[in-house]
């Protein structure tokens, strides 16, 4: 209980102190400090009315403090510029939400992606380090590093703590919500449940940016993708792929589903027509108990005009097989240049299949095993190998 | 706070372009010259003129030609007065070899 007013409360409680102290450690050490105290006294003599406001003022009250007395320590050397102390009056304090001019520091494209990530996590989500560097496979002491390292880079050369100017924001808000994705990517290749960060950090953006369709595009996505997540493997360790067509529909998280719509809906609204709606639209088109495959592939066909990828085709082929028409699909997978890639060679091979071309396709398939990453999907290789 | 941007073009680079693309490379660097933020800016003569100078053992070393043998090399530099990051790489992308196949290196002065 406790545990979740901190989770709920730990950005927008940062991000006033770092937009207080200009100081991202400060700022940090000052938070721990006062939830610390919050931990020891809100179980006795109960939550204040305005948590977040107590947390603001109690931290803002020991970073003075503690400023002071190093001030006091360090007199010869330099004065620091110590803020005015504040009132100690909590519960009619209103906090200025600073979390957006948070989140675009954290995320500024001057920082090395690894350390967007781990920051934003950190800064944002309330996440330990030591759970980030479980989450990324990587030591505490590397996630520790990483995060030092993009908290002195903001510090030493100037990384503003503001939401950039108009003529910036689109560049920068691509920015922030490629960090969000790939945090949510991370989630769906099966290890502890960042997509559900993910769509904590894309809810608390969407709401920070109500008008941004991209920002409402990103949280439909993600929330229609991770409500059927758990449809998505089977078998008795859970590591065999179930595509699309066989899941079980009732392992998926309806309610995430219609709130996911809900979330798309708004962003069609805002007029939303970016490469997060589209892919939107189509996993929203997925979800309907008859998938109208050839308005996926008209979708794909638009997303393939957004980004020019390669890959997208790819899957506008698979939509273009499964409208019922597998030839002009092979037709579309083999005009891509893509030979490194394995989903080229397993859809070739389910198309041939279909095509009733069966030794061209069992080369295709067998191709695409020689180049799997994944136990999932070399079982699942193996397994459409031996239904020839 | 000041931040150096330090301006790598691969040499020459400026000789295939039209005239109009010319004069616009010539007018972008003479806007950077006189914006009120630019502390000090300069371009420098080709690399070849490039002297580098070791002391070793007391003994002073010269070598002919730029520190790196890089395509790009470095063809000069500006110190400039910004408020914050966002502000110097604004003026760094406005440099003409960044959008011509070069590359600005904005650093933060130590004297910050």
């Amino acid at each position: 209980m406790l545990e979740d007013v901190f989770r709920d409360e730990w950005g927008r409680v940062l991000a006033s102190l770092v937009g207080y102290l200009g100081d991202f450690d400060e700022a940090e050490e000052a938070a721990q400090e006062a939830f610390a105290i919050a931990a020891q006294r809100w179980p006795v003599s109960g939550v204040p009315a305005n948590p977040g406001a107590w947390l603001v003022t109690t931290a803002r009250n020991r970073a003075i403090d503690r400023i002071r007395r190093q001030r006091t320590l360090a007199q010869k050397i330099h004065l620091l510029p110590v803020p005015e102390a504040t009132v100690d009056e909590f519960d009619d304090t209103v906090i200025k939400d600073e979390r957006l001019e948070l989140i675009f520091t954290c995320c500024h494209p001057a920082l090395p992606l690894d350390g967007q990530v781990a920051l934003t996590l950190r800064a944002l989500g309330g996440l330990e380090t030591a759970d980030i560097a479980r989450a990324f496979l990587v030591s505490e002491e590397t996630m520790k590093r990483r995060l030092s390292r993009a908290k002195v880079k903001i510090k030493a050369t100037g990384i503003p703590f503001a939401v950039p100017d108009a003529h910036l924001l689109p560049d920068r808000l691509d920015a922030v919500l490629a960090v969000l994705y790939l945090i949510f990517n991370e989630g769906y290749s099966g290890r502890l449940d960042l997509g559900a960060e993910a769509i904590r950090l894309g809810q608390v953006l969407a709401a920070l940016m109500p008008d941004e369709p991209e920002a409402h595009g990103l949280l439909a996505l993600m929330m229609l993708h991770h409500a059927r997540r758990r449809a998505r493997f089977s078998g008795d360790d859970g590591a065999d792929l179930v595509l699309l067509e066989d899941q079980d529909r009732s392992l998926w998280d309806h309610r995430q589903i219609a709130a996911g719509q809900a979330v798309l809906d708004r962003a069609l609204a805002l007029g939303g027509r970016g490469a997060y709606v589209v892919q939107a639209a189509i996993a929203s088109l997925q979800t309907a108990e008859r998938i109208d495959w050839s308005q996926v592939a008209e979708l794909y066909r638009r997303l393939v005009d957004l980004t020019g990828s390669p890959v997208v085709e790819l899957n506008r082929a698979v939509a273009i097989a499964q409208a019922g028409d597998p030839a002009a699909a092979l037709a579309a997978v083999d005009r891509l240049d893509l030979d490194g890639y394995r989903y080229v060679h397993s859809t070739r091979g389910e198309l041939l299949r279909r095509l009733g071309r069966h030794d061209e396709a069992r080369a295709a398939y067998r191709r695409a095993l020689e180049l799997a990453t994944s136990t999932p999907e070399r079982r699942f290789l193996t397994r459409r190998l031996e239904e020839f | 706070m000041r931040y150096a941007l330090m301006i790598y073009a691969e040499p020459g680079y400026a000789d295939a372009l039209p005239d109009a693309e010319r004069e616009a490379v010539r007018e972008g660097f003479a806007a950077l010259a006189a914006d009120s933020r630019c502390v000090v800016g300069t371009a420098l003569l080709p690399a070849e003129t490039a002297t580098c100078v070791r002391v070793v053992g007391g003994r002073t070393l010269m070598t002919d030609g730029p520190f790196a043998d890089t395509k790009e090399v470095l063809g000069g530099f500006a110190l400039i007065e910004a408020a914050n990051l966002d502000e110097a790489l604004e003026l760094a992308a406005r440099v003409p070899p960044a959008r011509l196949g070069g590359v600005v290196e904005v650093r933060p002065v130590a004297a910050n």
